[in-house]
């Protein structure tokens, strides 16, 4: 059992870790998330005591760390780190035996163990044991890296964002290969990552940090239906795509866009085009004194005509479609899809045109729905 | 005069010379590498006081040869401790300056790793940095043995032996042949070492480490 009581530490006058309780039960997983900066690293690592805690402390099974000589006491926990930290100089047979070395355990000892660990992840010892890391992929060297954690048979094991460096395809599959591993070895595993989606994935409990104080501990459910924060809500809907609740319901008027010119049916070409000019916009909407659509027109239209002295009345398109804004987004677009129509006029119950559907802007909205503001893509 | 009259009239004389030449050569590199290797890895633990220091040791580095030995010459007189203390100190810069640029760019996530894995500060010295330091420190053991069998030259000016002697008598007496017989083993001396040198770092270097990471 692994408890924060009461920690802080602070960087100058900067406060990165605000008064943390947190109790983690033997065999659990708890993933602390939460965006960058937010201490969840820190939290980790005051921990093995690579950084030192400045106030409270930590109890592991009711001792204090602070009283561990810190060698000692990284001996008897695993580590695991995003830049995987295989050295480069030792085989991996070497590498995975630096702890139980350090430990002074037997030879023979240590040849079974490597034997035992290859073999939990299915990597042949004659195949492996004597490559070097830059021998083998990211991702072997990954498993590594965690089979190196385990050497010394911790109780504990500590994970800062180790899947953070591999490709989305690896990075699942060590994913599921740990939760199988913990399954089977019921190890205390605490798990450092800013992905949401993954910390649904792994975790027993979620712990969400922001700017060093604990959220909200809870499991991925609980926090998923009942997030005890907006900014626990907010960082979900970013970063979870199996966000279920929206995008169900979605109108007109929730993907359209209302950035449109509107001119009446008396306009003269020479007033529409400078129109359109201070708008940045090569099309406009042609409405009644009531706002009620009567048709679209566009900067080539008029332009066909050569000379400028017609009205809106008779340069305009009537053929477009239009659709209520209180009708279902499934519609529009269905309808934006089958048609040969490069959008879609929005009008209200009461007949008033009110904004335009293309394209473009539907997928965009959906986008923004269903992964969050997209603003920085486009 | 060809090759095999020089050799017949010199080849005792040059023997005795290149003997001369490599115990400078070794004596020297073998001291200033003990004492660059241990300041570098004292420095390596202060990176920010050696930001400062190594230029400025740098900067005694541009002291032309010459004079230094006829510095030390006035206060020690002609014994080989002169030349070998010149040449050792002239050695000492490139092998303290790779060795702690060898050192200090160990990767950052190694050096955590190891501390993650409870190994203590020694510990981590000599199995992580000073392993991963290896080929940056060959380069610069090799360097100064390089630089040393040029500078041991020097020696002949204040009559000390090596193949300098036959460099300064060919200039005294205006004799090229002698230039060149002093000349050339030198040049052959310093590529020599280079290679073994070479060998040496192929032989100890894991298959880990080699080729471009």
């Amino acid at each position: 059992m692994i408890t924060y009581k009461n920690v802080c530490k602070k960087y100058d006058d900067v406060t990165v870790v605000k008064n943390l309780n947190l109790t983690v039960h033997d065999g659990e997983f708890v993933v602390f998330v939460g965006p960058s900066g937010c201490g969840k690293t820190t939290s980790l690592k005051m921990i093995n005591r690579l950084i030192e805690m400045d106030e409270g402390t930590i109890y592991i099974d009711d001792q204090d760390v602070n009283k561990i000589d810190g060698d000692q006491l990284r001996r008897g926990i695993g580590y695991v780190i995003q830049q995987i930290g295989l050295f480069p100089n030792l085989t991996i047979k070497e590498n995975i035996l630096v702890v139980p070395r350090l430990l002074k355990w037997s030879e023979e000892k240590c040849e079974a163990r490597v034997h035992e660990l290859l073999e939990l992840v299915g990597m042949p010892y004659e195949e492996n044991a004597h490559k070097y890391p830059k021998e083998m992929s990211g991702g072997q060297q990954q498993r590594i890296g965690v089979l190196r954690a385990l050497a010394g048979e911790p109780p504990i094991i500590l994970m800062d964002e180790p899947f953070g460096a591999l490709d989305p395809v690896t990075r699942e599959n060590l994913q599921d290969e740990l939760k199988i591993l913990q399954k089977k070895l019921h190890k205390t595993i605490i798990f450092v990552t800013h992905d949401m989606d993954e910390a649904i994935k792994m975790a027993d409990r979620i712990a969400f940090m922001y700017d060093g104080k604990l959220l909200q501990v809870a499991s991925p459910e609980d926090m998923l239906r009942n997030p005890a924060d907006p900014i626990i809500k907010s960082f979900m809907s970013k970063h979870v795509s199996t966000l279920e609740n929206q995008s169900l319901d979605l109108k007109c008027k929730d993907v359209m866009s209302t950035d449109i010119l509107l001119i009446t049916e008396q306009k003269k070409a020479m007033e529409i085009m400078s129109l359109m000019k201070q708008k940045e916009m090569n099309w406009a909407i042609v409405v009644d004194e009531e706002k009620t659509f009567k048709g679209t027109i566009s900067l080539q239209n008029i332009k066909k005509q050569g000379e400028l002295t017609g009205v809106a009345q008779d340069l305009m398109d009537t053929k477009a479609e239009t659709i209520l804004l209180t009708a279902d987004a499934k519609e529009a677009f269905n309808r934006l899809m089958k048609s040969r129509a490069k959008f879609l006029v929005v009008v209200s119950e009461n007949g008033k045109t009110v904004g335009i559907i293309t394209k473009s802007i539907i997928t965009e909205k959906l986008a923004n729905v269903v992964w969050g503001d997209l603003d920085w893509v486009l | 005069m060809g090759v095999v009259d020089f050799l017949n009239r010199y080849g005792d004389h040059l023997m005795r010379a290149i003997f001369v030449h490599l115990q400078y050569v070794f004596i020297s590199v073998g001291a200033g590498f003990i004492i660059a290797f241990i300041a570098a890895v004292l420095l390596s633990r202060v990176p920010r006081f050696s930001k400062v220091v190594i230029p400025v040791l740098g900067i005694f580095q541009t002291v032309p040869g010459l004079v230094f030995i006829g510095v030390l010459f006035i206060y020690l007189g002609m014994k080989p401790i002169t030349v070998i203390i010149a040449l050792s100190i002239y050695a000492i810069f490139p092998i303290l300056k790779n060795t702690y640029t060898g050192i200090i760019n160990v990767d950052d996530g190694l050096i955590e790793a190891a501390r993650g894995c409870g190994m203590s500060n020694f510990q981590i010295l000599y199995k992580i940095e000073i392993p991963n330091a290896m080929s940056s420190i060959f380069s610069g053991v090799r360097m100064s043995t390089i630089y040393t069998v040029s500078w041991a030259v020097l020696a002949a000016m204040i009559g000390l032996g090596g193949l300098g002697e036959f460099i300064y008598r060919g200039i005294e007496t205006n004799n090229n042949v002698l230039i060149i017989g002093g000349a050339v083993p030198a040049a052959i001396l310093a590529m020599t070492l280079g290679y073994g040198l070479d060998l040496i770092e192929k032989k100890v270097t894991p298959r880990g480490l080699k080729g471009g990471r």
